[in-house]
């Protein structure tokens, strides 16, 4: 019955527009997470081929699950970001944000007064010195917590957007229907919305991606960080992390007790952003020193 | 010993980018030495070891001491018999790409911080592949080690800004 109205909405849907196989296919998808292997590849090759055709760029699209045995940290020393903003641009480079009218980026560097680092209504992030850092001021980077209780994921009306087994928030752009719920539920302001179509020189187009990270989106869906999901799934480091000229950023497995993040949790002053929310992030901010 | 060394020198003279390096403890980057200073016997080796401290008129004009200037002097950590090395405090000799040894003489709790990750900076793969340590001199000048400010990348657009076409 489902599919039988799904088809009558298609048909009415490609009857008003100029339509293609392609279009009835997308239209007709599934969510990510109901798809078959057969049809997780049918829609890889479906969506290889517009993006060479809109872009003239192969794609190597993955759909790499999550390992067992791992759930992503993230640890940000607070006692040594500078607020240089290089960690924003190689995000938006990396995951192919969009870079002007929407301008989008996923990660948001706030100033503080040095003492009121509790009070972010007085958070500024239009800053704009000569250079970094200013005296009398620390820099906070916000970007998605990837919470253990996500409130994001707990509004979604149609479930386009959940937590993988490895702890990544995800997003299935192609099911995604523009509602902005989690916009308004995260208290963090870690998602975005592509307003309009996104633009991106193809020249910068990184073409490395994961089907739930960090292919080019369309209008009207909502994108956030994913941990870099196309790179950390891989065994590299996200795209912040490498990028940070002091250090600032420290990636790995909760679930390892040798690694660096567990390390700083057990040794150093951390805290979670908002934690009196409930909402568990696993991005731990720090103090070394 | 030998061949690291020559390794060492290899990578310089074909001048390739600076890269990981074999290191039976910690695979880190390159030294950032100067370009065509190294080896530094190349000079020095024929040189009288001048242990007294001064300003340097002829040769590293271009080196400012800012680090504990007052306590100090370039012998301290340049090994005076053989300056394709260092030394540290105790008479032992570590070549370039093990500087960490030489800081982490003073800056102990930081050194502890560096071996597990957490001070510093790791780049490539953690797992399965290459994994790559920054050594302290690829951040800080070891003759300036003060961490300079840096120009911002530009502030995010103003939403009334980018909305009002």
């Amino acid at each position: 019955m489902k599919m039988m109205s799904m088809g009558t909405v298609a048909a009415l849907y490609l009857g008003s527009s100029a339509c293609t196989k392609d279009k009835v296919e997308e239209f007709l998808q599934k969510n990510f997470r109901e798809m078959s292997e057969t049809e997780k590849k049918q829609v890889i090759r479906r969506l290889e081929e517009t993006y060479l055709r809109k872009y003239g760029k192969k794609f190597q699209i993955s759909t790499k699950r999550a390992e067992a045995g791992i759930l992503w940290g993230y640890g940000l020393d607070l006692s040594r970001c500078i607020g240089c903003r290089r960690c924003v641009y190689a995000c938006v480079k990396e995951n192919n944000q969009s870079r002007v009218n929407p301008q989008l980026q996923w990660i948001r560097v706030v100033r503080l007064k040095k003492g009121s680092l509790i009070n972010l209504e007085n958070a500024e992030h239009y800053y704009n010195p000569e250079t970094v850092p200013e005296p009398g001021f620390m820099y906070m980077p916000v970007q998605c917590q990837h919470c253990e209780n996500p409130p994001c994921v707990r509004v979604c009306p149609i479930k386009a957007t959940w937590k993988e087994p490895d702890g990544i928030v995800v997003v299935d752009y192609n099911w995604c229907i523009g509602c902005r719920y989690c916009i308004a539920a995260c208290p963090y302001k870690g998602r975005v919305f592509n307003w309009s179509e996104p633009n991106i020189p193809v020249e910068e187009l990184n073409t490395d991606v994961h089907y739930l990270g960090n292919r080019p989106r369309m209008k009207n869906v909502v994108e956030k960080c994913t941990f870099c999901v196309q790179r950390v799934r891989n065994g590299r480091y996200p795209a912040c992390v490498e990028a940070c000229p002091t250090g600032t950023r420290k990636f790995g497995n909760l679930l390892d007790p040798n690694s660096e993040i567990r390390y700083l949790i057990e040794n150093k002053r951390v805290f979670r952003l908002k934690e009196d929310l409930n909402t568990e992030p696993k991005f731990y901010y720090f103090f070394s020193a | 010993m030998k061949i690291r060394f020559l390794c060492l020198f290899a990578i310089i003279a074909i001048g390739m980018p600076a890269f990981a390096l074999h290191h039976d403890e910690y695979p880190v980057l390159m030294p950032p030495l100067s370009e065509g200073i190294f080896p530094c016997s190349n000079c020095h080796a024929g040189l009288e070891v001048n242990a007294k401290k001064r300003e340097l008129k002829e040769e590293h004009t271009n080196i400012k001491l800012h680090h504990a200037e007052n306590n100090r002097w370039c012998l301290d950590c340049h090994n005076p018999a053989n300056r394709d090395q260092l030394k540290l405090a105790n008479g032992e000799t570590i070549n370039f790409t093990e500087s960490h040894l030489l800081c982490g003489q003073c800056h102990g709790n930081i050194y502890r911080d560096w071996k597990v990750g957490i001070h510093g900076k790791r780049i490539g793969n953690f797992k399965g592949g290459k994994k790559v340590y920054f050594l302290c001199v690829n951040c800080h000048n070891p003759h300036d080690p003060k961490f300079k400010p840096l120009k911002p990348e530009p502030p995010p657009i103003r939403p009334e800004r980018s909305h009002g076409r």
